[in-house]
């Protein structure tokens, strides 16, 4: 293929056509009319309904269930239990796996309010809740644990007697694994500050807050072979993760990923999908499962809470000597919070030469964590910039200024170890120092904090198809669904990269047996990896119309060269031919050598970071702890903007997601270890009246990792909200504010503990 | 079980349907109509995913049983368009970003379209207010907000000149 | 479970007398549906009273107004003649839930759902509302504090209707107030809410005063002592800090997920205080 040195992988400057424009959605139409089918959106002849029984204690061991009654009731097709779910030969080997099976359906033991116990598949919805209420389950209620401290003490109730990082000096413990990193000498970096600040702090857990519930609709055939239709971040995930756990072939279940009514990470694992597919295989009907709001808050994955410590030392002149973290994140009933990823990106906006992170990952009595919207790295940056701001202040030093002297720069090597490519965190801070926000006056009890972020960015598999139509226009498929309007970049790098228009382009999101394997939609991944492979596949389009071009014409391949959206004659002894378009080409295409496609199957790597700073106004009510926050601005560095309207949707939806967790929202647990608070009315989410318009500044430095410059943009977003907040709060309300969430409760008692402290010293 | 026969109209369409007397508005349009255009977020009436009018005032269908709809006036997303010609609420959620998901445009089309007909020129906070009872994870409510100012703007405008 | 929407009141009485099993009231559902579909509640028979023409309506009596037990919040609003005299019932109504949520719930729903943190109760009891309950013995006339009986519970006897809410004529130089604390602006369930009437002389010194506290105990609180640390007053900056100590000292409330003990009865009579200053903008007109 000769031409393939014409196309560059890495960046390359260039003007735009459309990307950077703000067109229409492809799918949008569908979404404003109703139209648009989601999870529980679809229904298949003679489909059954199915609802989960769960586990109404925190911690039980499970002597027994009784199915009979569920069974004889009418209308009950079919039942499943733990012995529904025999451990294959792949779970065996995985431990991963074996949590997962776990988790979908309890064993020997409940490990959580809300762990599925028991499911049925009736002929209605109302016959499927009754039949819930005949299984008869007896349990032998076991001590529980729901803190992380209480769970790393040494009489703490143990959830796995065959788990336990060795802490517990042989024994089993909660305490799962330690990670660290870092690089330097601490202790020295400490011994040469001038000033050290160190601190420790709390973080609620909190639920990703997607309004669409779960569901999903299986159809398994007497041949062991069937479908599913769901809503989630990765079908290519479900297919492979159901499979292996009720023991199919890969290739025996195609899945289809509905309209995603929001993710945010949550929908990165399964729940319902393999019981589904358990119940239709022994019904032999296809079988709905469709979770309520109270199952989506007990038994999905919410984030991690966390307790932090936090020390960094600096000289008098803001120089950074040295930063130590401990790090202590639990993730519910098994193993893997996201801790490891709290460490990495604790420091990793600091260009430091003494630094340090230590993790520890805890299981306690409660849902398994699922992934959120930069796993980890909010809570630990909450803590890591309230100590920033603190000894900024302390240095009587500006705490942009602050960040500025100590910020990763290009090439500077990362507090977790790798050398950074090209980045953008000090254009940012200058952005964010430049702002009109920076520099108005506030009001009385009123505070200003700032913070930054970061997140890793991810490349990882993924596999596009872009096929040419005889009218000219082109069908592009991908396999990450699309969860904020991936697919109107998708079209905008197609057509850019073809020279055809954004509406010639029609995106959609194939199945598991259209494509090749993609992971999640996840780590910022689609716009940055299949947006890559998209431009990748279009190159090859225009290849091979550069191919079907010197057929026409009777020339070598090599005599012709794509430019201005058409194939043209190139060199000396090409000869004169006019033009020929896209269009042109793809009409021919039945008498030229069949249809026109092109491909394009990588594990994309060069997902260039982005970093961000936040600057938010809160003015505290000091006679009831109440926080408001009266203005919020976002500056962080998108690479390239494809479709600058999503790119400020994501920066404001992850600010708002970071604001909720900052103020109100939290797992609130009974002393009983259940869940108290598992509705919208008491989970809460912001509403529209609590906020202020979210400002926004997009800082493009390209990443030259893509064609484009593009970097992931959906996930930085949350990670400074909470240490923005807190800063702003700990200044209005003249305390530093240390719990998250900073809950009107939590806040009096504060200001009233530092009244009366303050009269005490007086 | 004895079902319940009712009589409604449904964006303009007399619609007759037997349902379950526990069942609610909700469940009949989605499950018993094909209208799945309203959404279920949490059925307890904290999320307006599911919102539609009944009698010209915007409910929850979620907190309405199908039984109550007899002889009522309903209206849902499925009918904000007439024929091809978008609403101008849905043309400035798409002009303006307004969605990610989509999951939460159903019900907040719904309940903008009835503040616009009651409120012709709502202030922001009136928006914020209006739309408490919507809850969008996405966007942060920025650009939903820009989008019904806009539509208001533009309806007026439209008004105006008629 | 039955579904019936009786026209009359004297059949939906006879209805729900003669049930044998659960028999529930439908006024705007807000509460009622959401107690069925989570399971806790199993009614066989609901009774719709939307289509009982006398309980949908708003009518002047005696200098006041009748409120039937099926006008949804969003007709308050709309009242002119209701929203000039008691505003802060009217506010404390529109505060129940979203806007979708108001075109439903109703003050004999939100009283008869016997929560203590209910919005619309506090402005209620402390405009001196009553409840006109009729049933298979007649109708009976009671305040409407005495309808809950504690949290989920009522005082009414079997096949007894809450039919109407009767908001009196409102004193010359009286004004009422209400204000609740949560920690959202709006979805959210009180965490203490206080509502306030005050009416004054011609001099402006308070001469009566009813203060009504929710969320802080089983029942709505109705602080008396709080009352009187305002009568022969002008409000004044003494006054209501004795105000908000009284507010504090008639607090009874408990931990749970919506606030702690000890943030409820601080937050009481900070709320108080706020409350009041408006019933008194209100009654100097």
């Amino acid at each position: 293929m000769p031409l393939e040195t014409d196309f560059p992988q890495g960046y390359e400057k260039r003007d735009f056509r459309v990307v950077g424009k703000r067109p229409v959605r492809p799918d949008g139409i569908d979404k404003v009319t109703g139209r648009a089918r989601f999870g529980a959106d679809t229904v298949a002849p003679g489909m059954l309904h199915g609802a989960i029984l769960r586990s109404p204690h925190a911690h039980a061991r499970i002597k027994s269930i009784d199915t009979a009654k569920a069974e004889a009731l009418e209308g009950v097709k079919a039942v499943v239990t733990r012995d529904d779910f025999p451990i294959h030969d792949a779970v065996k080997e995985d431990r991963g796996l074996l949590d997962i099976l776990v988790n979908c359906m309890a064993r020997e033991k409940a490990l959580y309010d809300g762990h599925a116990v028991a499911a049925v598949a009736a002929t209605d919805k109302i016959t499927a809740r009754k039949a819930l209420k005949l299984i008869e389950v007896e349990y032998e209620v076991l001590g529980h644990v729901i803190d992380e401290d209480l769970a790393m003490a040494p009489d703490a109730p143990i959830l796995h007697d065959d788990l336990g990082y060795d802490y517990g000096k042989g024994k089993p413990s909660n305490v799962a694994g330690r990670t660290e990193i870092g690089h330097g000498d601490v202790d020295a970096g400490f011994a040469a500050a001038d000033r050290v600040v160190e601190r420790s702090f709390k973080t609620g857990a909190a639920h990703q807050g997607y309004i669409e519930p779960h569901a999903c609709l299986a159809n398994i055939g007497a041949d062991g072979r069937g479908e599913l239709w769901c809503c989630t971040q990765g079908h290519f995930m479900v297919r492979d993760t159901v499979t292996q756990l009720l023991g199919m072939d890969v290739s025996n279940l195609r899945v289809t990923a509905s309209e995603i009514g929001g993710g945010f990470g949550g929908k990165t694992a399964v729940f319902i999908e393999p019981v589904a597919v358990a119940l239709s295989r022994k019904a032999g009907k296809p079988v709905k499962i469709v979770m309520d709001r109270h199952e989506v808050f007990r038994a999905t994955g919410p984030t991690a809470s966390a307790s932090l410590w936090v020390k960094v030392g600096a000289k008098a002149d803001g120089t950074i000597t040295a930063a130590d973290a401990l790090l202590k994140y639990q993730g519910g009933a098994f193993q893997g919070s996201p801790v490891d990823m709290g460490a990495m990106a604790a420091f990793a906006c600091y260009n430091l030469e003494n630094v340090r992170a230590v993790g520890y990952d805890i299981v306690t009595n409660r849902p398994k964590q699922a992934a959120y919207r930069a796993p980890g790295a909010p809570m630990a940056a909450f803590a890591v910039e309230s100590v920033m701001t603190e000894l900024a202040d302390a240095l009587g030093i500006d705490p942009i200024d602050f960040r500025l002297k100590n910020a990763a720069r290009d090439h500077s090597k990362s507090s977790y170890g790798p050398t950074y490519n090209e980045i953008g965190l000090v254009e940012t801070l200058e952005a964010a120092k430049a702002t009109e926000h920076y520099n108005s006056p506030l009001g009385p009890n009123q505070g200003r904090g700032v913070a930054c972020g970061f997140w890793f960015n991810f490349g990882g598999q993924t596999a596009v198809t872009l096929n040419v139509n005889l009218d000219g226009t082109a069908a592009l498929s991908v396999g990450t669904p699309d969860i904020g309007g991936s697919r109107a970049s998708m079209c905008a790098m197609a057509a850019e990269e073809l020279g055809i228009d954004y509406d010639d382009i029609y995106a959609i999101i194939g199945d598991t047996a259209s494509l090749g394997y993609n992971d999640v939609t996840d780590g910022s991944r689609a716009t940055f990896a299949s947006g890559l492979a998209t431009i990748q596949a279009a190159r090859q389009v225009k290849e091979r119309m550069c191919a079907r071009a010197a057929r026409i014409w009777g020339i070598p391949e090599d005599a012709v060269k794509w430019e201005g959206g058409a194939a043209v004659p190139s060199g000396p002894n090409a000869g004169d031919h006019a033009p020929l378009s896209f269009r042109d080409i793809a009409k021919m295409a039945g008498e030229t050598g069949g249809p026109i496609a092109g491909h394009h199957e990588i594990s994309a790597e060069g997902a260039g970071p982005s970093f961000a700073t936040h600057i938010v106004d809160a003015e505290i009510d000091r006679e009831t702890g109440r926080i408001d926050v009266k203005r919020y601005t976002v500056v962080q560095d998108a690479g390239k903007a494809v479709h600058p309207a999503y790119v400020e949707g994501q920066f404001q939806g992850g600010a708002v997601q970071g604001i909720g967790w900052a103020l109100n929202e939290e797992y609130i647990y009974s002393d009983k270890g259940v869940l108290e608070n598992a509705g919208f009315l008491d989970y809460r989410v912001p509403v529209a009246s609590d906020l202020p318009m979210i400002e926004t500044v997009i800082v493009e430095k390209p990443n030259p990792g893509h064609p484009y410059g593009v970097r992931g943009v959906g996930e930085t977003s949350i990670v400074p909200p909470m240490g923005a907040i807190a800063n702003a709060v700990s200044a209005a309300a003249k305390v530093r504010a240390t719990e998250i969430p900073m809950s009107p409760p939590r806040m009096l008692k504060l200001l009233r503990e530092n009244e009366s402290a303050a009269k005490a010293a007086e | 079980m004895t079902k319940t026969h009712v009589t409604t109209t449904i964006n303009g369409d007399t619609v007759e349907y037997l349902c379950d007397p526990q069942e609610t508005l909700l469940d009949v349009l989605r499950d018993r109509l094909g209208m799945t255009g309203s959404k279920e977020g949490c059925g307890t009436g904290d999320c307006g995913a599911c919102t539609v009018t009944v009698d010209g005032e915007i409910v929850c269908s979620c907190l309405m049983l199908g039984a109550e709809a007899e002889g009522r006036t309903i209206g849902t997303i499925e009918g904000m368009a007439e024929g091809e010609m978008l609403h101008p609420l849905q043309r400035k959620f798409l002009d303006h970003a307004a969605l990610q998901c989509g999951i939460c445009t159903p019900g907040i089309l719904v309940a903008a379209r009835t503040l616009l007909e009651r409120n012709p020129e709502p202030s922001e906070t009136e928006v914020r207010y209006w739309l408490a009872g919507n809850l969008c994870r996405c966007t942060g409510y920025d650009k939903i907000v820009r989008a019904v100012m806009d539509a208001a703007e533009e309806m007026r405008g439209r008004n105006h000149a008629a | 479970m039955r579904y019936e929407a009786p026209t009359t009141l004297d059949d939906a009485v006879g209805l729900l007398a003669a049930e044998q099993g659960v028999a529930k009231v439908l006024a705007g559902g807000t509460d009622l549906l959401v107690a069925i579909r989570s399971g806790r509640l199993e009614p066989d028979l609901v009774v719709d009273l939307k289509r009982i023409e006398e309980m949908t309506t708003v009518t002047p009596e005696d200098g006041g107004f009748r409120v039937g037990a099926a006008v949804p919040s969003v007709r308050l609003g709309q009242h002119e003649g209701l929203v000039a005299m008691w505003p802060g019932v009217v506010e404390a109504a529109g505060l129940i839930g979203s806007t979708q949520v108001q075109s439903r719930a109703t003050l004999a729903g939100n009283l008869c759902n016997a929560s203590p943190a209910a919005d619309s109760v506090p402005a209620m009891v402390a405009a001196g509302a009553k409840a006109s309950i009729v049933g298979p013995n007649g109708r009976r006339d009671v305040p409407v504090e005495d309808v809950p009986a504690g949290p989920g519970k009522l005082s009414l006897e079997k096949g007894e209707i809450v039919a109407s809410i009767l908001l009196p004529g409102k004193p010359e130089r009286t004004g009422d107030a209400y204000l609740r604390f949560i920690p959202r602006t709006e979805m959210d369930i009180a965490v203490v809410g206080v509502g306030a009437v005050v009416t004054l002389g011609t001099d402006g010194t308070i001469e009566a005063a009813r203060i009504v506290l929710g969320a802080v105990g089983p029942r709505v609180v109705v602080a008396d002592k709080a009352a009187q640390a305002l009568v022969g007053t002008k409000g004044d900056k003494a006054a209501m800090e004795a105000l908000s100590q009284a507010v504090s000292a008639a607090c009874t409330p408990i931990d749970d997920k919506r606030g702690t003990r000890e943030y409820r009865i601080q937050v009481a009579g900070t709320l108080a205080k706020r409350t009041v200053a408006i019933a008194l903008e209100r009654a100097k007109g």
